[in-house]
């Protein structure tokens, strides 16, 4: 994912099209031969599953035999209508699943993104020591495997963990964290019993009150982990950025008497607006897909408050044999996502134009 | 002179708690149960343990890292010659269809990964492919990222260079495997070091293409060992040593071509 931002340099011109007639043809046949292997893979393991996905969600295989067998039947959009009309417990936990996403990434996002920015531009300073250091350590949980650093904080955040005996010099008594289904809104607001307004009334299954609930505190865990594991990746996307800045437009402004502050909001932050929008679109791509994490740690529990849409794809299709409506949250999934990256390309337009 | 004390003060915080975690993780695999329970703050063991190495090298644990081993350096090496086998012909071949292709990869390539794993499973199983090595390797022998990282730097390569060796009689496939990939070695070094920690630390193409326990990469198999398959108690320094030593692959790679990593990455494949 990290790598799409690879920004090369500009390419070199092809050579002028006239006087290479004789190589053209041999061109072509070396060109479709250099490609087949990766034709291949990609139609058969990347385009072929998703025609064939979108049978499966409108249909009723249970995961026996071949899902083009004539036992399976075509059965229109009733995996969606399950999903998303019709009242019962697949809707309440896809409701769940995305509501507990929505927070994961309403949190994620803007932290993973303003710490990253910070810590880019505390390390562009001049005469910086161990600034390679920095970034190394920064870096790290970027480049490890997933499992090992949610094995490593099931271990920090389990109830007799570090966290807790670090909160414990602070006199504060931790929660057990992985355990915990409370969502957090509703303990700032001290945990009261639900009001009969908010609890009589919902939408897609889920009432008010639990829409409202606020990540729960297991969820809290996760969202930490998932900060602290991207945060190096977007830092080094806002180093490089702030490198190829001039530091022309910065000096003339603390000419002009303008302090740190000001010329952070006013010019520096301007300038890296491109930079700053992809961090957001990969931070919204890659928040709406948390898997790994809630695999390994959590499963969807507690109380489904770790419970996520790709997740719930997997555990319905594999363990549910729900396979057509774990194909359907898989496109639901997809739409959401391409919607929110359709919203952010329109904003990073808008701007663009504004200038 | 007091802001730069401060910048360092903040950096100095955050490189620890970046770094604490990991000291942690070290200590607690040397610890025992009771002591990894008793003292979850101290980065090192009151009483030294080694019993969970010998637990791990005792169970499947070895199985699964020659299983990593084997999937990702075959993966590897896969990426490595048919990326940049496509990565030139986009970028210097010239015949027609050309654009069609690249445009049909970069759509390949928006395409979220999650939202591939049932449909992927799907395909497996019909091909009978589930539940065997080819199942957990082909699909990931090629991937877009890759391909574009290698069009990208070929289109960097001056031209001249290739048109010299084409006067002299080369045809398109010697100009590319002897005087184009030679000059591309960082591109390659670059390439190789995503694809095997992109492949080592990969988790959800290995829960869909198989449930066969004897073919459980580290990945695969650490996480079933989390979920409590053993079971009895927490078992913490047992796990925490499993995740340690299936991170020092990696680790080892990342620290020796860290440069290539913080910078190569993000500021363009030919520095």
């Amino acid at each position: 994912m990290s790598t799409l931002v690879t920004s090369a340099p500009a390419p070199a011109t092809d050579p002028p099209r006239g006087g290479r007639r004789g190589t053209g043809r041999r061109d072509g046949r070396i060109g479709w031969l250099f490609l087949t292997p990766t034709l291949l893979v990609l139609g058969l393991f990347m385009v072929l599953p998703i025609v064939m996905a979108l049978w499966v969600s409108v249909s009723d295989w249970t995961g026996n035999g071949s899902p083009f067998s004539s036992r399976v039947h075509f059965v229109g959009g009733d995996n969606y209508a399950a999903l998303l009309a019709e009242p019962g417990l697949t809707r309440q936990n896809f409701a769940t699943s995305v509501r507990n996403n929505g927070y994961f990434v309403l949190f994620v996002v803007p932290l993973q993104t303003a710490l990253a920015l910070f810590l880019a531009i505390t390390l562009h300073r001049k005469k910086l020591r161990g600034r390679q250091f920095f970034r190394t350590a920064f870096y790290f949980p970027t480049v490890t495997s997933s499992v090992a650093i949610s094995v490593v904080f099931l271990f920090l955040f389990s109830s007799t963990g570090t966290v807790n005996a670090a909160l414990k010099l602070f006199g504060v008594d931790g929660p057990s964290w992985f355990a915990d289904p409370r969502g957090i809104f509703h303990l700032a607001l001290g945990d009261p019993a639900p009001p009969g307004a908010l609890t009589g009334h919902g939408f897609l299954g889920l009432s008010w009150w639990d829409w409202f609930s606020g990540p729960s505190v297991a969820m809290c865990s996760i969202i930490v982990l998932v900060v602290w594991t991207t945060t190096g990746g977007f830092m080094l996307m806002f180093y490089a950025a702030l490198q190829n800045l001039s530091s022309d437009v910065d000096e003339a402004a603390l000419i002009d008497g303008a302090n740190a502050w000001q010329r952070f909001w006013r010019v520096t932050l301007p300038q890296l607006r491109p930079t700053l929008f992809l961090v957001l679109t990969l931070g919204l791509i890659g928040t709406w897909q948390v898997f790994d994490q809630v695999y390994v740690l959590s499963r969807g529990n507690p109380a489904n408050t770790t419970l996520t849409p790709a997740y719930l794809s997997y555990s319905t299709s594999f363990i549910g044999k729900q396979w057509g409506q774990g194909a359907a949250i898989a496109f639901l999934l997809f739409v959401v996502i391409v919607v929110f990256t359709l919203v952010q390309r329109w904003a990073l337009r808008e701007r663009g134009n504004r200038r | 002179m007091k802001r730069r004390w401060l910048g360092y003060a903040v950096l100095v915080f955050v490189a620890a708690l970046y770094i604490y975690p990991f000291l942690i993780q070290l200590a607690t695999s040397f610890k025992t149960d009771a002591d990894a329970t008793a003292n979850p703050l101290l980065p090192w063991p009151r009483q030294w343990s080694f019993s969970v190495f010998r637990t791990l090298a005792e169970q499947d644990f070895p199985r699964w890292a020659a299983n990593s081993v084997f999937v990702s350096v075959t993966v590897t090496i896969g990426r490595v010659v048919f990326d940049s086998l496509a990565g030139y012909a986009l970028a210097r071949l010239h015949f027609r269809g050309r654009s069609t292709v690249f445009g049909a990869i970069l759509a390949v390539l928006a395409v979220p990964g999650v939202v591939l794993l049932i449909p992927k499973f799907l395909v497996l199983n019909q091909f009978g492919m589930y539940d065997t090595y080819s199942a957990m390797i082909i699909p990931l022998l090629v991937d877009a990222t890759g391909v574009f990282i290698m069009k990208q730097f070929f289109e960097t390569v001056p031209v001249s260079v290739e048109e010299a060796a084409r006067i002299d009689g080369a045809g398109p496939f010697r100009t590319f495997w002897s005087v184009v990939l030679p000059m591309s070695k960082p591109a390659l070094i670059t390439l190789t070091i995503l694809s095997f920690q992109g492949s080592w630390n990969e988790l959800p193409h290995f829960i869909v293409s198989r449930q066969d326990p004897a073919l459980n990469t580290l990945t695969s198999g650490v996480a079933s060992l989390v979920s409590g398959e053993l079971g009895q108690g927490n078992q913490f320094p047992l796990k925490l040593a499993a995740a340690l030593l299936m991170t020092l692959p990696v680790a080892v790679v990342y620290f020796v071509f860290s440069r290539r990593f913080t910078q190569g990455t993000y500021e363009g494949v030919d520095k």
